[in-house]
């Protein structure tokens, strides 16, 4: 007993040493990685500095089509921020064990995603010197006035939910680096310090972080499925066809689960890589979270089912011109491509368990999540091609689109932000939960134990070789039921 | 009680009928133009205007009564709208043989460039075997619309008098708007306006020129003719007599001839409809049927060349 204790110990000291290494190291290739970003970002700058001068008519967007890459880029990072809400409140409601090493990088990609998802529509203003009109002549009744609020909320909500869990883990930080030689010291001390509020691990605190996580795990989903729900009234609420559809707002949550869970299959591969987390995020893991995607890649898929084949089966005169362009039309490339390649292919490579294997797994991930982006532009932009009325005598680049240069530099250094913003996070911060995986490596410890007891039962059993010795099977049941609740 | 109502209106409308008339013409905003500036002279400035026939015609700076620009009008009372009035368009499809003479005045008077249209002359078939037509779509000013219903800072709203007007200092172009209106109505300013050589002081909803860079605009019915009981730049501007425009309240609607119709009358003997009336939209604008035509009909196979959609 005493040499498995010592054990756990040890185990625990190389999860605390994986977890916080990385921040003491900033290699060459972090360099140039931050590098290339700052890059991307000061060029997407000037883009938009260049827009805010000469107006939206730098980019592609006309009359017509007067919402496009912008708009669609904010419903997808939106969606993506579904991620951390889904595989952090709902594992943790549903006490899934294999939670606890991805919890913290889904719930930064929630952060982050939301973060720039919630930017974009800013970039998309005409007037964004008048943003405080939103809050000096306010109107409640506009959806978009919704979505500001929820966004908000949400944000506040994921912040917390992303910051509570950090602060055992800030308070390790602040003891550990005096310790280890880092750089900004200095600002690093300063930070954990503040950030960890005193955290001391008393039986007061462990209380009260337990108790607001439980609070936060339970009102967070509800917040963020009313984001992509009025996130889909923006187009709902019109009458255009193609959204004017009652099944947007479930429709639109299903989608955002579905590539926010695909995103976080892909955030945890490359921590995992770049980490070296392989100990903790497991084969078993990228199964798991295999199933998870399957099952939500299903439900889009009876979604679009039901968004599609009803109206095409009415063949209403506007919706009907807009889901022949889809069928057979000038999208239909797309719109088949996206179909097949990110749905339903998918879902049969996931649905064997070989499929579930974490670099298969990957490339299935990357698939979904750019078929939901280009899924939200498939849905943005051909209702806005075919409005009500026909269109006539404008310029001819009215009548498509396509994003330009600005368009597509300022959505790639919203991107770069995100990946910065992440890189740093993981720069200063542990990327795993370290209190909740050692945590869980308690769990496994007594698990471990309670298999040692059977396997000695089994042996004694096999000593005596009697049947009637089953019976000592059932006394040991309050036991192995007793070991399993300590830690909890 | 609603008879009460429009005895009420008739009475206010001959009034300021009675008062703006003197002042009609002095809506010094209209018809300024850089390049169609006159030289200076000597006793004093001469001032571009458009008659109600839409020329050109100056007048000496001296002439005008001091009510120009409605400098008396403040923001508030724009949002409101002109008290007692519930304009109205009724836009005969079997006059219009799509010249588009309105859009030309129309952009005359607010000094759009070319391909900004607030009224835009469709060409428009809605099943193979039936009469294509012009169909010329002005803002509908819709009693329901949707476009008012979306805006997060009632930069557009609905004003008593039946006009859905914009406040261009308040728009932040969020272009929901656009998105909502199913008519394609509005326009948005991607670039900085060229812009005109005229002040106006008028509150910015009732303003000739309403191109500001990032922000929405549309078709105002003329609210600053409207004013001065003048009729809108469209009306007056259409060869074909086909565009009526008026005040509900009065049941009267005047085209450009000054053929002034009983508005109901006119609603039911030639059967007026509504565009698109299963939206719910409620638009301000009816139409009367294109029967009897008497110039040809639209050649359909050039319009289907530019366009991408119809609704049939
Ligand atoms: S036609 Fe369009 S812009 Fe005009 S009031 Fe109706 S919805 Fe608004
Ligand atoms: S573009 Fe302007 S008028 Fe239109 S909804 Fe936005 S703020 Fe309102």
């Amino acid at each position: 007993m005493a040499e498995e204790k010592y054990n756990l110990k040890k185990e625990i000291e190389t999860v605390r040493e994986t977890c916080l290494r990385p921040s003491n190291h900033w290699g060459r290739s972090t360099r140039i990685w931050i590098g290339c970003l700052l890059i991307v970002i000061s060029w997407g700058l000037y883009c938009y500095i260049h827009q805010l001068r000469y107006g939206l008519g730098v980019t592609a967007l006309r009359n017509y089509v007067s919402w496009g890459l912008y708009i669609s880029i904010f419903v997808f990072f939106i969606g993506i921020s579904h991620s951390g809400t889904l595989v952090s409140a709902i594992l943790r409601i549903t006490k899934q064990e294999w939670r606890r090493p991805i919890t913290r990088s889904a719930e930064l990609l929630t952060f982050v995603s939301l973060l720039f998802g919630g930017i974009m529509p800013i970039i998309d203003l005409g007037r964004p010197d008048r943003i405080a009109n939103l809050v000096i002549f306010g109107r409640i009744q506009s959806p978009l006035m919704w979505d500001i609020i929820s966004i908000f909320t949400y944000l506040a909500g994921s912040t917390l939910f992303l910051y509570l869990p950090m602060i055992p883990d800030m308070a390790l930080c602040r003891d550990r680096l005096t310790v280890c030689d880092s750089r900004f010291k200095k600002f690093r001390k300063w930070l954990y310090t503040k950030m960890s509020l005193g955290w001391k691990g008393t039986k007061e605190q462990w209380r009260l972080l337990d108790k607001s996580m439980s609070i936060m795990t339970i009102i967070i989903i509800p917040i963020a499925v009313s984001v992509h729900t009025v996130v889909s009234y923006i187009f709902a609420m019109t009458l255009r066809p193609g959204w004017n559809s009652t099944v947007f707002g479930p429709y639109f949550v299903a989608g955002a689960l579905y590539s926010g869970s695909a995103g976080v299959v892909l955030g945890m591969a490359v921590f995992r890589k770049f980490y070296h987390l392989e100990k903790y995020i497991t084969p078993r893991h990228f199964d798991l979270m295999g199933r998870l995607v399957l099952t939500l890649t299903i439900i889009y898929a009876y979604m679009n089912l039901n968004e599609y084949a009803i109206p095409a089966y009415m063949m209403a005169a506007g919706e009907g011109h807009l889901l022949k362009e889809l069928f057979y039309g000038d999208f239909s490339k797309v719109f088949w491509t996206l179909q097949v390649g990110t749905v339903l292919l998918p879902i049969i490579i996931m649905a064997f368990p070989k499929g579930r294997s974490p670099l298969i797994l990957f490339i299935t991930c990357i698939f979904i999540v750019a078929g939901a982006c280009v899924k939200r532009y498939i849905i943005v932009v051909p209702t806005l091609l075919h409005p009500l009325l026909p269109i006539q005598h404008v310029p001819e680049s009215w009548s498509s689109y396509f994003p330009n240069y600005v368009e597509l530099s300022v959505t790639a250094a919203c991107l770069a932000g995100i990946f910065l913003v992440i890189t740093l996070f993981a720069k200063l911060f542990p990327m795993m939960s370290v209190w909740e995986v050692e945590e869980g490596l308690v769990i496994q410890q007594d698990k471990q134990a309670v298999m040692d007891l059977r396997n000695v039962r089994e042996l004694e059993e096999e000593k005596t070789g009697g049947r009637e010795v089953s019976s000592g099977t059932v006394s040991i049941k309050p036991a192995v039921v007793q070991i399993n609740k300590t830690p909890g | 009680m609603l008879e009460q109502e429009e005895e009420n209106c008739r009475r206010s409308f001959l009034k300021t009928g009675l008062i703006t008339g003197a002042v009609a013409i002095a809506a010094g905003v209209i018809g300024c133009n850089s390049d169609t500036k006159p030289p200076g002279s000597l006793t004093g400035k001469k001032v571009p205007l458009l008659d109600s026939a839409g020329n050109l015609i100056y007048v000496d700076e001296a002439q005008i009564p001091v009510h120009t620009n409605f400098k008396g009008i403040t923001d508030e009372e724009s949002r409101k709208g002109i008290p007692g009035k519930k304009f109205v368009m009724v836009i005969d499809l079997a006059k219009c043989d799509g010249c588009g003479k309105c859009t030309e005045a129309c952009n005359k008077m607010h000094f759009l460039p070319k391909e900004k249209e607030w009224i835009q002359v469709l060409e428009m078939q809605d099943a193979p075997k039936e009469a294509p037509y012009f169909f010329p779509k002005p803002c509908f000013h819709c009693d329901d619309p949707p476009c008012t219903k979306v805006c997060p800072v009632d930069a557009t709203f609905k004003r008593e008098d039946g006009i859905v007007a914009i406040d261009i200092d308040r728009c932040i172009g969020c272009r929901f708007c656009m998105a909502a209106c199913p008519y394609s109505v509005r326009v948005f300013n991607w670039t900085e306006p060229v812009k005109p050589d005229i002040i106006e002081e008028t509150p910015s909803m009732e303003r000739a020129f309403q191109s500001k860079k990032g922000c929405v605009e549309k078709c105002d019915f003329c609210s600053h003719m409207a004013r001065v009981d003048e009729l809108p730049a469209c009306v007056t501007g259409c060869p074909m007599n086909a565009i009526y425009y008026g005040d509900e309240n009065e049941n009267a609607v005047t085209n450009q001839a000054g053929e002034t119709e009983n508005l109901s009358q006119m609603l039911e003997d030639r059967a007026a409809y509504r565009f698109m009336e299963e939206l719910g939209t409620k638009p301000r604008v009816y139409y009367l049927p294109p029967n009897n035509r008497l110039y040809p009909k639209p050649d359909m196979n050039n319009a289907e060349e530019n366009k991408t959609n119809s609704n049939g």
